[in-house]
């Protein structure tokens, strides 16, 4: 496929996402445009399961989600398929790129070499895009890397067939049918992106998702120092900075982008007042960095008393306060 | 985040990729810029590490003094938890903590060691006498 482009962005699926759709015309898309679209932003803490021997937190919606929504949003019909059969897999995986076509795949990072060793952990819902075979390689497109990179075909299917939490099964997509895309189209979809948006950060019932998660999780660290010991404690705390802030995530990051969506929203539907909200994300956002570097104190070894973990927690009920509000506001604004 | 608050510290990203992030420029407009790593993250990161160390370790001392299998010390050492190895394995999670008691795991035939061999990515001979 000469025609593919490789386009870097911050976040996996997002970076997929806008490659397999300006791949297929659809030149607007951004990454913010495609984070928002489908309704991207998120906080969860999911009690009593662990990941990596520490607290299950997310700071974006469910994988798979923000591609799905975005495509549909925007009347694009998807074709996904997940596989028993590996051979079956790479055989269909095999068509479409004959087809030029380029094909979207969830993988575990695990087994996948090009990343630095460090930060391969068996985490199953990274997203990539094979878009071609050269030298019995395959060719792919890794949204978080810099430049293009290959996997022999024993290492693609290694990848694709991860085991464990969010196993890919060998899952692939791609756009099918792509129709004209109005201005009112996109319009609507924005609103619903932003709709949908503030239903899962406001009113998801219980209290461990949306802003309410983000208090639940304010007062579990009120109190892992007591129950855990520091160096459990201090270890929590290391994996809330590292899903917020990991390669391919960003919890921060995740608020800035949102951001940005929203002055693009604001642009496209000439409303003012999202600029507003955009800032407030913003401030939400740079609370998550300084919550992480108040935290890094903590597993540094350097801050230890419980103080500390109150003054971390102190910042994420800030936060929580803060995207209620701006969310409260945001669901006000949109509109009709 | 501004631009020129962007972290560009050192991290185990360097020589690999750099990763993309929002930030405002001097005109107040968001821009994807690019970072090399922040310091903060990267600890993080480190603590982690230092962490599955500890952990095997401790799986290293268990197995010399004949309180666990080789199991529990690889599982450590390839970073997984019960659901990653029952879905490379296809044993169940009970099974397998069954198999982390070195007597269970001594009564193991070929063909079942052979499967926690080839989950693990080792030979049958690493898996029975691990060399540390």
């Amino acid at each position: 496929m000469d025609n593919f482009k490789h386009i870097q962005t911050a976040h996996c699926e997002n970076g997929v996402t806008v490659s397999l759709l300006q791949h297929n015309g659809v030149e607007f898309i951004t990454e913010p445009l495609a984070f928002g679209l489908g309704s991207g932003l998120f906080y969860i803490h999911i009690p009593f399961m662990k990941v990596n021997n520490g607290p299950a937190i997310s700071f974006r919606t469910m994988p798979g989600a923000i591609f799905k929504r975005t495509c549909r949003s925007l009347n694009i019909k998807v074709e996904r398929k997940k596989f028993k059969s590996k051979l079956e897999a790479q055989y269909l995986l095999d068509e479409k790129l004959n087809q030029g076509i380029p094909v979207g795949c969830q993988v575990g990072v695990f087994h996948l070499n090009y990343f630095p060793k460090t930060y391969r952990f068996h985490f199953n819902a990274h997203n990539l895009i094979v878009f071609g075979q050269e030298d019995g390689k395959y060719l792919i497109s890794d949204p978080v890397m810099e430049t293009t990179t290959t996997l022999f075909p024993e290492e693609l299917e290694k990848v694709r067939f991860a085991q464990g939490a969010l196993a890919p099964k060998g899952q692939m997509y791609f756009p099918k049918t792509i129709g004209d895309i109005s201005e009112d189209c996109l319009r609507k979809a924005i609103n619903k992106g932003i709709k949908r948006n503030c239903r899962d950060m406001l009113h998801i019932p219980g209290g461990v998702a949306g802003v309410k998660g983000i208090n639940y999780t304010a007062n579990k660290i009120r109190g892992w120092r007591d129950k855990l010991g520091d160096r459990q404690a201090a270890l929590y705390l290391g994996q809330i900075v590292r899903m917020q802030e990991e390669i391919g995530t960003g919890g921060g990051g995740f608020r800035f982008l949102y951001a940005a969506f929203l002055d693009e929203a604001s642009e496209i539907l000439g409303n003012d007042k999202l600029l507003n909200i955009s800032d407030q994300l913003t401030k939400s956002g740079d609370l998550w960095r300084d919550s992480a570097l108040q935290m890094s104190g903590i597993y540094k070894g350097r801050l230890t008393s419980q103080t500390d973990y109150n003054d971390s927690a102190s910042i994420l009920n800030e936060i929580s306060n803060i995207e209620k509000e701006a969310f409260k506001q945001l669901s006000k604004i949109v509109i009709k | 985040m501004k631009k020129s608050d962007l972290p560009q510290d050192n991290s185990d990203l360097v020589n690999f990729t750099r990763e993309v992030c929002y930030v405002k420029n001097d005109n107040g407009k968001y821009q994807a810029e690019l970072s090399s790593g922040w310091e903060v993250k990267t600890d993080a990161l480190n603590s982690a590490w230092k962490d599955i160390e500890n952990r095997i370790e401790e799986a290293k001392s268990l197995f010399i003094s004949g309180q666990s299998s080789p199991i529990h010390y690889y599982m450590e050492l390839k970073l997984m938890d019960y659901s990653v190895l029952s879905g490379y394995t296809g044993f169940w999670i009970w099974q397998i903590k069954r198999h982390k008691s070195p007597k269970n795991f001594k009564r193991l035939n070929v063909r079942k060691l052979q499967k926690y061999a080839d989950a693990f990515g080792i030979t049958l001979m690493e898996l029975k006498t691990p060399g540390f």
